[in-house]
C-alpha cells in the first residue's frame, strides 16, 4: 500500500529561455493525502504547469526524485502515465468529432476493451450530463461543455490519481458548479484530485491548498490554516456618501491598509494590523478572513510608491456634469445571425461617457459577436449601433482612432519584442516625432514594461502581456476602450492590478466597455449586461441585478448566485412559453 | 499615411525575419533549389555507360570504338563476346546501350559496301533513349565523314552544318538557370505573401490592425510591400547567381528585365494576397500556395515547352505570369532581348497583375464584412 499518491521530493527544473535559464521549480518538497481534494494556486509562472506536468512524466526533472503511486516518473513513466487521469489547460479534444467519437477515440488510445468502454462512457455521460449532446460535434459545444467532456475523456479508465490543469477557466458560472460537483464524487470514489485553478471560492473548497510562488512552495495547509493568522485583520467598509469605487482608491492609499476591493455590500479592507483605521463617516465592521486575503497577503508585496498606478495624464479632462450624462454608445435592437444560428438577439443598451460597462455571460453568450460588431469587425444582421455618434462599419480612420481595443487572448505580434509592438502601434495610430516618444516612455513606465522590453511577445508571461496589450490600447489615449475578456487566464494578483488601472482610467473620463466571466469583477462596474445564449437577461447596476435575483432562500445573493438564478428562471421562462 | 505604412512594412519584415524558421524558409529553400536546378537538373548526358560486343577483327572498328571510348559523354563498361550477354545488361542498368559491330564491318566497308552498327537501348527512359541515341548518331557521322575522306568515297551530295544559335554548345543549363530565377522568385514571394494575412488571423491581431486607422487599403499595400522587395532582392541574387557563378551569359538589358521582374512580382503578389484573404489558418494558406504554384509551374514552359501541350491547355497557360516571364528572362539572358522585343510580354503580364491585385483587394474588403 502506497502512503501518498504523489510526492516529491528535492524536485528542480528550469527551462532555457532564450539564452538565459528560467527556474521554474526548485527544490520542492510535498505530497498529498490520499482521497483528498488539492488546489494549486499561485501568480502566473509561478510552476503550476510545470509541476502538473512533471507529476505526469511528462517532463523529467532536473534533480529530485517524484514519485506517483509508488512509480518513480523518471524510470517508470509510461507505468504512470497509464495509471493517472491528467487533463492539460487546452484539452485536446477533436473539434471535428462529436462528443461519442472522442469519447470512443480516448477509450480506444487507453486501451479499454469495448465493453468496459461502453459502461464507463455511459456513466461518465449521466455525470457530466453530456448524455443528449453525445451526436454534437465538439467544437460546437460551449466552452463549459467542453471542459465537461475533457474532464470526462481524463477519467474513462478510472485513474487513482486526477491532474485537472485550470479546469474551470473561462467556464459560466452553472457549468463550473457542475464541474465541481463532478470532482467532489470522484473524491468520494477515493479519487485523489489536484487541480489548478485562479478562482478563490473554489480554493476554498479544497482539502488543502499549495501556494506556490516563483517555483518555490509558500505554503501547503488547509484552507482554515490560511486564513487563521488573518483573524480580526479583514474588515468591511460602508460609506454612504461616496461611491464605492472612489472610496477603495481612498482606502488603498491610506496607511495601515495593505488591501482594499470592491464587494456587493461595500469594501473589503486588509489591515496590517487588527487595528480599523476608520475616519468620520466610515463605518467599519470585523469580516471572517478568505482565502483570498490570505492570497494578497502572502503575496501582494507592498508595492514601490513610485509604481503605484495614478491616472498622471488622463487621457481626457474630468468630465463635467453635463458631459457626464452624454451617451457615448447606442445599441438598439442589435441581432447577429450566423446561418441560421442567432448568436444576439436583440440587444439594447446605452454607455454614458466615463463609465465601467461590463458585459458579463459565459463562453458563448455572445458577448466577444456584440462587441465585435460595436467596433466594426462584423456587421450586425439588424438593428443600430452607435460609438460616439458614428457606426464603426463605416468609421473614418479618425473615427477608429477615438477607440482603443484590447482583443481576447491579447492580439499582440508574437516574434515582435514588447518595444517593437509599442511602437507599430503607435505608428498605426498615428503618433509621431516627440509626442510618440512621450506615450512609450509613459507606456513602458505606467506598465512596468521597462524589464520587458527586448522579450519577444511569445514568451512573456500572460499578465505582463494583458498589460502590453492595456498599453498598446492606450498609447493614441482614446476616450472609449473595448476590453475583450482582459482577465481570462490572468492571476489574482494581475486582475486585481487590472482593475486599479481601469478605475483609474474611469475616473480620468474613460468610457470602458469590458467583458467577463468572472461575477466577481462585476461589482466593479457602473452597469451591466448580463448576457446568456445571446439575450440579454438582466440589465442595470450590479446592486440593481442583484436585487433582482433576491428571493427567500438568498436574501442577499452573490454576483455569482444571482446570474445563476436569472439563467435558471429564464430557461424555465423559455421552457413554458414553448 | 507614409508613417502608418512605413510602420506596417517595418513589422512585417521584423515578424518575418525575427522567427528563425521564416528567416530560414526564406533563405535556405531557395539556396537548396538554386543548387539542385543549377546543377543536378541537367538535361545532358555524360557518362553514359555503354559495353561493346565487336565481332569484327579488323581495324575498322577498333577505330570506331577508339572514338567512342575517347568520347567524355561515354564510358564503357563491357566488353561482351556473345549474344546471350546482352539482356542482363540492360536489364539490370549495368549500361543504356549495347554497341554491336557484325564480323564482316571491316571487310564491308573497304570493298565500298555500306556496313551497319547495332544499337541496343534502354528505352525505359525515353528522353535518355533519346539523346543517347543522337549522341551515338553523331559520333557515328562523324567517323563516316572522316573515312570517307580517308578512303577515296567521295564526298556525300549534302552536307549538314548545324549552328546552335543563342546556346551554342546546347547547355542546357543555360536554358535552366534563367528558369530558376521566374521560379525562385514566385516561391518567395507567394509564401511571404500567402501566409502573412492568414498568420495574422490565427493570431487574432488582424482584428487588432482593422480597429486602427489604418484603412484596408494601407494594410494591403504595408503586405504588399514586403513581398515585392524580398521577391526582388531573392531574384537579383538568383540573377547573380546565374551570370557570376554558373556562369550563363547576360547579354540583355537589366532595365528590361527589371520591368518584367516587378510586373511578374505584382501579379505574384496579388495572387498571395488573394490565397492569404481566403485562408483561415496559415496551413490553409500553405495548402493554397502549392496548389497554384505546382501547376503554375508545369503549365509555364519551364521544363517541358508549351508548344506540345494540348491545344486547351495551352490556352490555359495565357493566364499564368509565370509563363510571360520566363520569357522575359530567358530572352534577356540568352537573346540580348530590349524592351521593344520584350512588348507582347509586358502587356499580358500587366494585365494579369492589375487582375490579380484587384481581386485581391476585393476579397480583403469582402472578407473583412
Amino acid at each position: 500500500m502506497v502512503d501518498t499518491p504523489l510526492r516529491f521530493s528535492q524536485v528542480s527544473k528550469s527551462f532555457a529561455r532564450g539564452k538565459d535559464r528560467v527556474q521554474a521549480l526548485s527544490n520542492l518538497d510535498l505530497s498529498l493525502p490520499s482521497g483528498s481534494i488539492t488546489g494549486l494556486l499561485g501568480p502566473d509562472g509561478a510552476g503550476k504547469t510545470t509541476l502538473m506536468r512533471l507529476a505526469t512524466g511528462l517532463l523529467i526533472p532536473d534533480s529530485g526524485t517524484i514519485s506517483v503511486l509508488g512509480a518513480d516518473t523518471r524510470r517508470r513513466a509510461r507505468q504512470v502515465q497509464a495509471a493517472i487521469g491528467y487533463m492539460p489547460q487546452r484539452f485536446g479534444l477533436y473539434e471535428d468529432l462529436t462528443v461519442q467519437e472522442n469519447l470512443d477515440l480516448y477509450a480506444d488510445l487507453q486501451g479499454l476493451t469495448p465493453v468496459a468502454a461502453a459502461a464507463r462512457q455511459r456513466e461518465l455521460l449521466k455525470l457530466t450530463a453530456l448524455g443528449p449532446f453525445g451526436a454534437r460535434r465538439a467544437g460546437a459545444l460551449s466552452g463549459g461543455m467542453k471542459q465537461k467532456l475533457g474532464v470526462a475523456c481524463a477519467l474513462l479508465r478510472a485513474p487513482q490519481l486526477l491532474l485537472l490543469d485550470e479546469p474551470t477557466v473561462g467556464v459560466d458560472p452553472i457549468a463550473r458548479r457542475e464541474l465541481w460537483e463532478i470532482i467532489q464524487g470522484l473524491k468520494k470514489q477515493g479519487v485523489t484530485v489536484l487541480m489548478s485553478t485562479a478562482y478563490f471560492d473554489e480554493a476554498e473548497r479544497c482539502d488543502e491548498i499549495i501556494l506556490l510562488h516563483q517555483g518555490k512552495l509558500l505554503k501547503k495547509d488547509s484552507p482554515a490554516a490560511f486564513h487563521q493568522p488573518l483573524n480580526g485583520r479583514c474588515f468591511l467598509v460602508t460609506q454612504a456618501a461616496m461611491s464605492k469605487r472612489h472610496l477603495r482608491e481612498t482606502l488603498q492609499h491610506r496607511p495601515g491598509v495593505q488591501d482594499a476591493r470592491i464587494l456587493a455590500e461595500g469594501v473589503r479592507v486588509l489591515c496590517r494590523d487588527t487595528r480599523p483605521h476608520a475616519v468620520a463617516g466610515e463605518n467599519w465592521q470585523v469580516a471572517a478572513p478568505t482565502f483570498e486575503d490570505a492570497f494578497v497577503d502572502l503575496l501582494g508585496a507592498p508595492k514601490d510608491p513610485d509604481t503605484e498606478i495614478t491616472p498622471d495624464s488622463p487621457p481626457t479632462a474630468l468630465p463635467t456634469d453635463r458631459e457626464a450624462e452624454t451617451t457615448v454608445v447606442e445599441v438598439r435592437d442589435l441581432c447577429k445571425f450566423y446561418g441560421k444560428f442567432e448568436a444576439v438577439k436583440g440587444n439594447t443598451f446605452t454607455v454614458r461617457k466615463g463609465q465601467i460597462f461590463g458585459l458579463l455571460g459565459a463562453n458563448g453568450a455572445g458577448k466577444t459577436t456584440t462587441f465585435r460588431m460595436l467596433c466594426g469587425l462584423l456587421p450586425a444582421s439588424s438593428g443600430t449601433l452607435q460609438i460616439a455618434g458614428v457606426d464603426m462599419r463605416h468609421a473614418t480612420a479618425q473615427a477608429r482612432g477615438r477607440i482603443g481595443y484590447v482583443a481576447q487572448k491579447f492580439a499582440l505580434y508574437g516574434n515582435l519584442s514588447a518595444d517593437q509592438n509599442l511602437a507599430f502601434f503607435s505608428a498605426a495610430y498615428g503618433l509621431r516625432g516627440k509626442a510618440r516618444q512621450t506615450r512609450l516612455d509613459w507606456a513602458r513606465r505606467e506598465f512596468q514594461l521597462a524589464y520587458y522590453r527586448h522579450v519577444n511577445v511569445d514568451d512573456l508571461p500572460l499578465g505582463i502581456k494583458q498589460r502590453l496589450a492595456l498599453a498598446c490600447a492606450l498609447l493614441h489615449e482614446p476616450p472609449i476602450l473595448f476590453l475583450d475578456e482582459p482577465t481570462s487566464g490572468v492571476d489574482p494578483l494581475a486582475r486585481r492590478e487590472f482593475w486599479q488601472r481601469i478605475n483609474a482610467l474611469a475616473e480620468g473620463g474613460v468610457t470602458v466597455l469590458i467583458t467577463t466571466h468572472f461575477m466577481d469583477e462585476a461589482e466593479y462596474c457602473d452597469q451591466l449586461v448580463l448576457m446568456s445564449l445571446g439575450e440579454v437577461l438582466a440589465q442595470g447596476s450590479p446592486q440593481e441585478i442583484r436585487d433582482q435575483a433576491k428571493d427567500a432562500a438568498h436574501p442577499e445573493p452573490s454576483m455569482e448566485e444571482a446570474f445563476i438564478h436569472l439563467i435558471q428562471e429564464h430557461e424555465s421562462q423559455t421552457r413554458r412559453a414553448s | 499615411m507614409l508613417t502608418r505604412l512605413w510602420a506596417l512594412v517595418i513589422k512585417e519584415f521584423l515578424a518575418l525575419l525575427r522567427d528563425k524558421k521564416s528567416r530560414f524558409v526564406l533563405i535556405g529553400p531557395p539556396l537548396i533549389q538554386l543548387l539542385v536546378f543549377g546543377y543536378a537538373a541537367t538535361f545532358d548526358l555524360n557518362h553514359i555507360p555503354y559495353a561493346i560486343y565487336n565481332q569484327d577483327s579488323g581495324f575498322a572498328s577498333r577505330e570506331l570504338l577508339g572514338r567512342f571510348q575517347g568520347s567524355p559523354a561515354f564510358r564503357q563498361v563491357a566488353t561482351i563476346t556473345h549474344n546471350a550477354q546482352i539482356a542482363p545488361l540492360i536489364n539490370n542498368q549495368n549500361a543504356l546501350l549495347v554497341l554491336q559491330i557484325g564480323p564482316n564491318f571491316t571487310r564491308d566497308l573497304l570493298l565500298h559496301h555500306p556496313a551497319s552498327v547495332q544499337v541496343i537501348i534502354d528505352g525505359r527512359n525515353s528522353n535518355s533513349a533519346t539523346l543517347a541515341l543522337n549522341y551515338v548518331n553523331s559520333v557515328i557521322l562523324s567517323f563516316d565523314t572522316h573515312w570517307a575522306a580517308t578512303h577515296h568515297w567521295g564526298k556525300p551530295p549534302a552536307q549538314l552544318v548545324v549552328r546552335s544559335w543563342f546556346n551554342p554548345n546546347l547547355l542546357s543549363r543555360w536554358f535552366i538557370v534563367p528558369g530558376i530565377v521566374a521560379l525562385l522568385t514566385l516561391v518567395v514571394t507567394l509564401l511571404v505573401t500567402g501566409l502573412s494575412v492568414a498568420r495574422e488571423r490565427e493570431q487574432g491581431t488582424f482584428d487588432q490592425l482593422l480597429v486602427t486607422p489604418l484603412s484596408p487599403l494601407e494594410i494591403l499595400l504595408g503586405k504588399a510591400l514586403p513581398g515585392f522587395i524580398i521577391g526582388a532582392l531573392e531574384g537579383a541574387f538568383i540573377i547573380l547567381a546565374g551570370v557570376f557563378w554558373f556562369q550563363v551569359p547576360f547579354i540583355g538589358s537589366i532595365l528590361a528585365l527589371a520591368l518584367g521582374m516587378a510586373l511578374f512580382l505584382l501579379a505574384a503578389i496579388g495572387i498571395g494576397l488573394m490565397i492569404s484573404s481566403l485562408a483561415v489558418t496559415q496551413q490553409q494558406g500553405l495548402l493554397g500556395v502549392f496548389l497554384f504554384l505546382v501547376p503554375a509551374i508545369i503549365l509555364s514552359g519551364f521544363a517541358t515547352p508549351i508548344a506540345n501541350m494540348p491545344k486547351l491547355v495551352q490556352d490555359l497557360t495565357y493566364i499564368n505570369p509565370m509563363r510571360y516571364f520566363l520569357v522575359i528572362v530567358r530572352g534577356v539572358f540568352l537573346e540580348g532581348d530590349g524592351f521593344h522585343e520584350l512588348w507582347s510580354q509586358y502587356w499580358p503580364l500587366a494585365l494579369i497583375a492589375l487582375g490579380s491585385m484587384t481581386a485581391a483587394a476585393w476579397l480583403f474588403r469582402h472578407r473583412m464584412q
